[in-house]
């Protein structure tokens, strides 16, 4: 029994399973906070947790799946390439969009977890929350956060964002497909790029061009916030 | 449908190796979405030899962060242990992000359409 927890198929199964149904009950009450990424983690996570079985036996399993991330986001490029003139046209709202995200993310992020209290290495964490993986962990690395808590929270953001980023556009005036796929894209990285993708073409392709552009400009901007800050 | 994802995985694989080679900052997938959308503007890539298979991909790109978002779960007692920072600098950021974004694309979109 071990062995088959151990395989991949438990870790690829469970994923699928789990998002399947996940989906459909999305499907079924269009009810924003039943998000299937998150209604598919918070469930794997309870079943692994009341069962007994590490994470590491699914993730077997589970790592393959992450795999088909890699591609995904070299797709982006269809649905970027179909809208290029749209985009070209606005190219100035766009960069400029997602450099105000980039700095008030950085500043809103630290400067709440520091009023708050929190300790140094926890808030040097919190600065790359809105960037894709791979991009934050590198940051992290360099000023010196705890690369786990990072990598936490940046799938917590990311959720977040897909749950209610659409309806909070909404609600704070911010209508046009464009500026919400912006808005999503640039808060909550890739998994909100998935829910945007779902809701329009469009909005998905903006939100993917800002995964990339915000992970440069975070990049770029945090070693000279420190200048000022430091 | 095959050739599409060779076409995805070569990218990928070009970016990757970029990124690697020259200690980029950006993860080479990333790189490897750059360089495709390049080839598909220059014509070098037809869009009907990978359009199966990106629509595929991007149909269940969603699917894909599950096992990441599992992961939290091994990070339960460092979030516990300073909850409050954490949770809440996460959270009210996430939907400053939105706004300050959001606001500023709308506001410059006003600006360009009163200049036609």
């Amino acid at each position: 029994m071990n062995e088959l927890l151990s395989s991949p198929l438990f870790g690829i199964t469970l994923t699928l399973i789990a998002f399947r149904s996940a989906e459909w009950l999305y499907q079924r009450t269009r009810f924003i906070l039943f998000n299937p990424v998150a209604v598919a983690i918070i469930s794997i996570i309870l079943l692994l947790k009341s069962c007994d079985i590490p994470y590491a036996d699914y993730n077997n399993g589970g790592r393959m799946i992450l795999f088909l991330l890699g591609p995904a986001v070299v797709a982006l490029a269809v649905p970027l390439y179909q809208r290029r003139d749209q985009i070209l046209k606005r190219k100035l709202p766009i960069l400029l969009g997602i450099v105000a995200g980039a700095v008030s993310s950085i500043i809103s992020a630290a400067g709440i977890a520091w009023l708050l209290g929190g300790s140094h290495k926890v808030v040097l964490s919190l600065v790359p929350k809105s960037v894709t993986t791979p991009i934050a962990i590198g940051i992290t690395e360099k000023i010196g956060g705890i690369v786990s808590l990072t990598a936490a929270l940046v799938v917590l953001t990311g959720c977040l964002g897909a749950i209610c980023g659409p309806e909070f556009c909404r609600l704070i005036g911010v209508r046009s497909k464009a500026a919400m796929g912006l808005a999503v894209g640039t808060a909550a990285h890739g998994i909100g790029t998935a829910r945007m993708l779902g809701e329009d073409r469009f909005s998905g392709a903006i939100a993917g061009l800002a995964i990339g552009l915000n992970g440069l400009a975070t990049t770029l901007i945090v070693p000279f916030l420190w200048l000022f800050l430091g | 449908m095959l050739q599409g994802f060779v076409l995805l995985l070569l990218f990928q694989f070009v970016g990757e190796g970029l990124s690697a080679w020259f200690d980029l900052p950006m993860p080479g997938n990333v790189i490897g979405m750059a360089l495709l959308l390049l080839a598909l503007i220059c014509g070098w890539v037809k869009l009907e030899w990978l359009q199966e298979a990106a629509d595929l991909l991007l149909r269940y790109m969603a699917m894909f962060f599950v096992p990441a978002g599992v992961g939290v779960m091994l990070y339960f007692d460092l979030i516990s242990r300073e909850w409050l920072p954490i949770i809440a600098g996460t959270v009210i950021s996430t939907f400053v992000v939105m706004a300050v974004t959001g606001w500023t694309m709308k506001y410059l979109d006003q600006q360009e359409e009163s200049k036609e």
